[in-house]
Formats: C-alpha cells, sequence, structure tokens
C-alpha cells in the first residue's frame, strides 16, 4: 500500500492531462503548427514551477515529508539515442496526438482507439528492449 | 456567450500549467520520486518474459510508476466523464483551416471521428495512426530515455542538457512529420 500516493498524485495529473486537453489530437496539431500559445504556456509555466522546485531544493537542503535527502538526478547524455528515438516519437507523437501521460488518460476516457495504441505503444517498449544493444546510442 | 464554469469546462494554460508542474514538488516531498511517466512502460514490458538485458532488473522497484499510471487512468475517467462537459475542443480557426485542407471536417471529440473512429475500423488509415503512431511512441520515448513528462516537465526543470536535446528532437520531429509527411498519411 505504499504505493498508493503514488496512485492518487497520478489521479492528479490524469485530471489535469483532461483539464488541459493536453490528449487531443487537435491541440496537438494547433501547436505543431504554432498556431496556439496553449501548449507552449502549459509547457513554460509547468517546467517554472518544477525549476523553483529544484531550486529551492537546492538552496536550502529541503527534505521530503518524511525527512530524507531528495533525490535529483539528470539522465544521462547519449545525444544520438535522444535525437533518433526523439524524432521517432514525434512522429507517432503527431499521429497518436499523444504522448505517454496522454496514452493512460486516453484509456481512463474510454475511447477505443487507446486499445490498439496501447498495445502498439507496449509492442513498441518492447521491440526496443530486445534490439537495444544493435542500436546506436 | 457562456459564462466560464470552472467545474466542467477546460482550463487556461495559466491555470493548468502550474498545477500540472506542481506535481513534480509533490511526487519529489511525498514519494521521493521524479516525475516520468514511460518508465512504467518498460516496466510492463518488463513482466513479459524476455532474455534482453534491458528488461533484466527488479520489477517491484517501478511498481511505484505502474500505480501512478493507473492513476492517471483513474483521474483522466472521472473528470473527462464528470467533470469536463466541452463536445469540441476549441481550437485556433487557423489550425481548423488547415486540417480542413488536408480533408477533416468532423472536429468533434478528443480525436478526429474520421480517422479513430470505429467505423473507420476497416480503413489502413486507421491502423497506421493508431498501430504504427503507438509503436513509433513506444520504441521512440525509450530509445530517447523518456517523454514529455520525464525528459520535458522533469528534465527541463533540471536544466539537464540529455533533456534539452531530446524535447528539440521531439518538436523537430512532430513538427517535420506535421508539414511534410502528415498529408500523405492523411490522403
Amino acid at each position: 500500500m505504499k504505493n498508493l500516493k503514488f496512485l492518487i498524485i497520478g489521479m492528479y495529473f490524469g485530471v489535469l492531462i483532461i483539464k488541459s486537453e493536453a490528449l487531443s489530437w487537435f491541440r496537438i496539431q494547433e501547436m505543431f503548427r504554432l498556431q496556439s500559445f496553449h501548449m507552449y504556456g502549459i509547457f513554460g509555466s509547468a517546467v517554472l514551477v518544477g525549476s523553483i522546485t529544484v531550486f529551492l531544493i537546492r538552496k536550502y537542503q529541503l527534505r521530503t515529508f518524511s525527512g530524507q535527502d531528495v533525490i535529483l538526478q539528470r539522465k544521462p547524455l547519449q545525444p544520438t539515442a535522444h535525437i533518433i528515438g526523439g524524432v521517432l516519437f514525434g512522429f507517432g507523437w503527431v499521429l497518436t496526438g499523444l504522448c505517454v501521460a496522454p496514452i493512460f488518460a486516453l484509456v481512463g476516457t474510454g475511447y477505443i482507439a487507446a486499445a490498439p495504441i496501447l498495445m502498439s505503444t507496449l509492442l513498441g517498449v518492447y521491440v526496443y528492449g530486445q534490439f537495444r544493444e544493435s542500436l546506436p546510442h | 456567450m457562456k459564462t466560464f464554469d470552472l467545474l466542467h469546462d477546460p482550463w487556461p494554460w495559466y491555470v493548468v500549467g502550474p498545477l500540472m508542474g506542481a506535481t513534480i514538488p509533490l511526487l519529489l516531498f511525498w514519494g521521493n520520486r521524479m516525475l516520468g511517466a514511460s518508465s512504467s512502460l518498460k516496466h510492463l514490458c518488463a513482466l513479459l518474459p524476455s532474455k534482453a538485458e534491458y528488461f533484466q532488473y527488479d520489477v517491484r522497484n517501478g511498481y511505484w510508476n505502474i500505480a501512478f499510471s493507473i492513476g492517471v487512468c483513474l483521474g483522466a475517467a472521472i473528470c473527462f466523464h464528470y467533470f469536463y462537459d466541452t463536445n469540441q475542443v476549441t481550437i485556433a480557426s487557423a489550425t481548423v483551416e488547415d486540417l480542413q485542407q488536408l480533408g477533416l471536417s468532423d472536429f468533434s471529440g478528443m480525436m478526429p471521428y474520421e480517422i479513430f473512429g470505429i467505423s473507420s475500423f476497416t480503413e489502413t488509415r486507421y491502423w497506421l495512426f493508431t498501430v504504427v503512431g503507438g509503436f513509433l511512441v513506444g520504441f521512440g520515448v525509450r530509445y530517447a530515455g523518456g517523454c514529455t513528462s520525464g525528459h520535458g516537465f522533469m528534465g527541463l526543470s533540471l536544466m539537464s542538457r540529455a533533456s534539452f536535446l531530446a524535447i528539440l528532437a521531439f518538436f523537430g520531429g512532430g513538427m517535420f512529420f506535421t508539414f511534410f509527411l502528415l498529408p500523405y498519411f492523411l490522403s
């Protein structure tokens, strides 16, 4: 049951994915066509809140509610992987109109297309794992 | 003109954006975890049989992330069915015009019915957008090492160079596809 809090935080995030319409195929088109500030505003203001959080944790050595050191770690730099993987993800983002958290959100809305999308997303991850060693990183 | 209904309408970016960002301190202070969604896909795959080194680890350490993703699904379900009374997402008129030029006419719902609707089931296009699209999302995010949450929200907040590069690739790829390839996929 120690994972219950993560379920609750996930629910909070899921509500906001609906309220932001970040799972809308149309919103993603509007974003990539640079025709609205909506998604960029969400992105920018969310990163601002995140950055302030990180800054305060580092500056004041803030601890978690249970008194532990907060673990902050950057992802390792793998330029080739970020570029090739990132571009492929960008293609998929346009086709489905979804990034990963919105895929889970779409499952909740009950759209039937969520089923083939989630299944093939998992297949994509599985195939990546199988061939990881032979891909440039 | 309908007045704004906080409970049932979508929220403007300056309300929903900071609230989404608040997920970062919530996860850090309450659970000591960094925000991310795509790792849960990896953990779900690691539950399947595989000899690949990528999936050889104790998945129990990833249960929190799976719980988070199930939460996203539940939260979205509740919000969508009880607190979202919009038939059609209000998007820029320029986008509507562009998409009409590409042959779409139904702008209701979260995704174009003409592509993703159940009646398009027998069309190749349905499978291109769902299965090829989904595959590229899954393969791409794990190859890139994270998604819009992990690289985007969390990574950029940490000023990670890896995340800056990944985000540039996400948007570069997305724009390239939108302007140069999407017309062929839609025709």
